[in-house]
């Protein structure tokens, strides 16, 4: 149990040697093996790596001298399963079960690292640099993720060695609330879930609400696909969220909070239950902390797949155990929240960024960032990108710094075309605002947003039609039903877009798109609907000679949509058989013997008749 | 609609319902209680047929319609019962740009059934998810707890082989 600040320190001081073999890089006599146990690592096999690990470091008897530590995310998803060595920082990348046993021999027993199997960007020539050195994590500022790939967040003692529980110490016993929300509006932290509403200002209403029951929520409901930030900090550093919560409660008068996490997320719900228990057992969490007489208890609730609980007030519904729909608002959830009581809700990534907050000062993190937007920004890269991961930037760095520098570009030597951000409430940035520094409101005023994090980078293969109908077929899919605008707009919406991927829409079409798009803007209750326009709006903004193509031509740019692609022979290919000609149901092709033949396109059903029988492969679809 | 679909009859055993009072008087006083109920007794059944949902109902003391509400209100919640098999393909964003719609319609093709369903041998059952989050193994497949990624459509028959 941990009752006092100097037994507290004892820890930290304690553990924090056990650690500085990897935070300081001290030769302690032994090495530190840091192995991914994030998602996607153990999706790409992590898990039974470790089992080989373990098995060969006793074969070579070297169990004393070896840590196996199993980290959070590390970033680098695409370079998975990750492994790192300490006290060198030798950064092993794609790690495969066969190349464990020259690892260990080689590295572990001899200290010569296996330079075959590093990642390619951190040797040159007989130097070997580590992880900071890759062109992926140079820009790269961590505050949220400062523990992700670091700690084991399995052990409490690792995330006390960083700091952890000073934070609610010194709030707990230097601080009033008062000061708490004050520190918090002079950071200028902004809600990373998406809205980017102030957090202070949010604290603040609900101190104001008077009650003798409040409730402090975390929302881990990570919905948006193809955003996982908020895992990554989860299965990374659990405690940060847990600490940060704690001084929430005390900020705004709650004892009790609750975490409500995706059930998709099997590993951070297993670190969370972890790490609430040992922060329990040590006396951080719970009745009487430090013995200030200030508690506070934490319960884990589970989603159960619904992208409309990710919504504050429909999160907190089902919290209540019901239908997860959304209520209106005024009364907001600071005066009447979940349980009818006063309520504040943030998104993981904000909390983890409180205790660095409260330790570091206000101004310190005000000094990152834009004017309106401070600190750092967590995003989560994905699509047609070379560098698929995690990268958490100071707030202002702009789009192409993240997509050309740290993610290294598009693959395959294709051209941009798009950055999705905000998920199926955002929308597509086109590649003249590439160098727009990424804040807040810069992000709004090019017509998408910031959302939770997740950025989806497109390529000339992507047909933007086709996007933005698989984001209306997401809403349509996710919406709750509650409100009309939402419920039946979003459907006639994808409606209409089918019609236009489908060849048969008119340019009316687009002005009716466009029309309804700010119906149901203007009309829906709740963000989900408010916002499930602007993939549409977006698309149509930047990218309408898509949808021209679409609709005048009909012709599909990309070479996406099915029922608009054509039958063509190539003439240079073409030796004029006319086998096709006598093989098509509808007297389709014509032409002479011995020259190239020409297919009537009014008449084509696109059978594929004539490919399947042509000798000469001179009939291609696009 | 949805219970249409469960054409398997339900058969519970005495032990499963044994379990699930267990777990109903453990959660029964706290607040907001139906959802870990609910989350429980999937856990135990594979799935939440009626019959199920009338026993929470009836010791928790609520009106059916109001667990048939919140069953079907959650996607993770089925009230048919899924296969020996459960594949599931990631169609997330980052996935779907990198052609999971594809490897979906093979799936679909391949198995006779469409997203939901079930093959009619109780093998195989196919779902579209939203982001498993290995978005770096992008396009992703899950088959029970194993993960496949960076698919192909080719890769879809030779994975259906091993489980053949």
């Amino acid at each position: 149990m941990i009752r006092t600040i100097e037994q507290l320190n004892a820890v930290k001081e304690k553990s924090a040697e056990v650690v500085s073999t990897r935070v300081n890089k001290i030769d302690r006599g032994y090495k530190d093996v840091l192995v991914c146990g994030g998602t996607g690592c153990t999706s790409s096999g992590s898990a039974k790596l470790i089992k080989i690990l373990e098995d060969e470091i006793k074969k070579n008897g070297i169990e004393e001298k070896i840590n196996i530590v199993k980290t959070g995310c590390f970033g680098l998803c695409v370079l998975g399963p990750i492994m790192m060595v300490y006290p060198e920082g030798t950064f092993y990348s794609k790690v495969e079960a066969g190349q464990i046993p020259q690892i260990v021999e080689s590295h572990l027993k001899n200290g010569v690292p296996v330079k075959e199997f590093l990642y390619s960007e951190t040797v040159n020539g007989d130097e070997i640099g580590t992880l900071d050195d890759t062109s992926f994590y140079k820009k790269q500022h961590r505050v949220a993720l400062r523990n992700c790939g670091v700690i084991n967040p399995e052990h409490i003692e690792e995330y006390i060695a960083r700091d952890g529980y000073q934070a609610i110490y010194k709030v707990l016993t230097s601080m009033t609330p008062d000061d708490v929300i004050q520190t918090l509006l002079d950071s200028g932290l902004r809600g990373r879930g998406g809205g980017g509403f102030p957090t202070g200002l949010k604290w603040k209403f609900a101190k104001a609400s008077v009650n003798e029951q409040k409730y402090v929520c975390c929302n881990a409901d990570e919905g948006d696909p193809g955003a996982f930030m908020d895992r990554s900090v989860l299965e990374g550093d659990p405690h940060a969220v847990i600490e940060a919560m704690e001084i929430a409660g005390f900020a705004i008068g709650a004892n009790q909070g609750y975490i409500y996490v995706r059930a998709e997320y099997p590993i951070a719900v297993e670190r969370l239950e972890i790490a609430i228990k040992q922060a329990e057992e040590e006396g951080l969490l719970g009745d009487d902390i430090f013995g200030t007489g200030f508690s506070f208890h934490i319960g884990l609730r589970l989603g159960a797949g619904a992208f409309v609980c990710g919504e504050e007030t429909a999160l907190m519904t089902s919290i209540e155990g019901n239908r997860g729909e959304p209520r209106p608002r005024p009364p907001f959830p600071a005066v009447k929240g979940l349980f009818e009581k006063p309520t504040i809700l943030n998104n993981v990534e904000t909390y983890a960024n409180v205790c660095q907050i409260i330790l570091n000062g206000a101004q310190w993190f005000a000094g990152m960032g834009t004017e309106k937007s401070k600190g750092t920004k967590v995003f989560a890269l994905g699509g047609k990108i070379r560098n698929t991961g995690l990268v958490e930037v100071p707030m202002g760095t702009t789009l192409r710094e993240v997509i050309e520098e740290i993610g290294g570009g598009i693959p395959n030597g294709k051209k941009f075309k798009a950055a999705q951000t905000g998920g199926p409430s955002g929308g597509c940035i086109p590649p003249e605002h590439l160098d727009v520094p990424i804040d807040y409101d810069n992000l709004i005023f090019i017509g998408s947003m910031m959302g939770s994090g997740g950025l989806i980078v497109m390529d000339e293969d992507n047909c933007m039609v086709d996007i933005a109908k698989f984001f209306l077929d997401f809403t349509v899919d996710e919406s709750c039903g509650k409100c009309t605008a939402c419920r039946i707009g979003t459907k006639r919406l994808y409606e209409i877009l089918t019609k236009i991927t489908e060849g048969k829409g008119t340019l009316e079409d687009l002005d009716k798109l466009e029309e309804l798009c700010y119906y149901i803007k203007e009309n829906a209750l709740c963000g989900l609907g408010q916002t499930a326009p602007n993939p549409v709006l977006s698309t149509l903004r930047y990218f309408r000679d898509e949808y021209i193509a679409h609709v005048v031509d009909k012709r599909c740019p990309a070479g996406v949509c099915k029922e608009l692609l054509t039958i063509r022979i190539l003439p240079e290919k073409c030796k004029g058989c006319s086998l096709c000609s006598r093989k098509c149901p509808v007297n389709a092709i014509s032409g002479k013997i011995g020259s190239p033949y020409v297919v009537d396109h009014s008449k084509c059903l696109k059978c594929g008749v004539c490919m399947a029988n042509c000798k000469f492969n001179a009939i291609v679809m696009d | 609609m949805v219970l249409e679909k469960s054409s398997v009859p339900f058969f519970g055993t005495a032990e499963q319902k044994k379990r699930l009072m267990a777990v109903i008087s453990e959660h029964k006083d706290e607040k907001g209680a139906l959802m870990p109920i609910l989350q429980k007794a999937q856990d135990i059944y594979g799935y939440l047929p009626i019959e199920v949902q009338q026993i929470i109902a009836d010791e928790m003391d609520i009106p059916l319609e109001k667990v048939y509400g919140v069953v079907t209100f959650y996607a993770q919640f089925s009230t048919h019962p899924k296969g020996r098999y459960r594949i599931s393909v990631c169609l997330g964003t980052a996935c779907y740009v990198k052609g999971s719609g594809d490897i979906f319609n093979r799936l679909v093709e391949r198995l006779g059934i469409n997203g939901g369903e079930i093959t009619p041998d109780g093998k195989f059952s196919l779902d579209a998810c939203r982001c498993i989050g290995a978005c770096g193994l992008a396009p992703v497949m899950t088959i029970n707890d194993d993960v496949y990624g960076r698919l192909t459509v080719d890769d879809v028959d030779r994975i259906l082989d091993k489980y053949n």
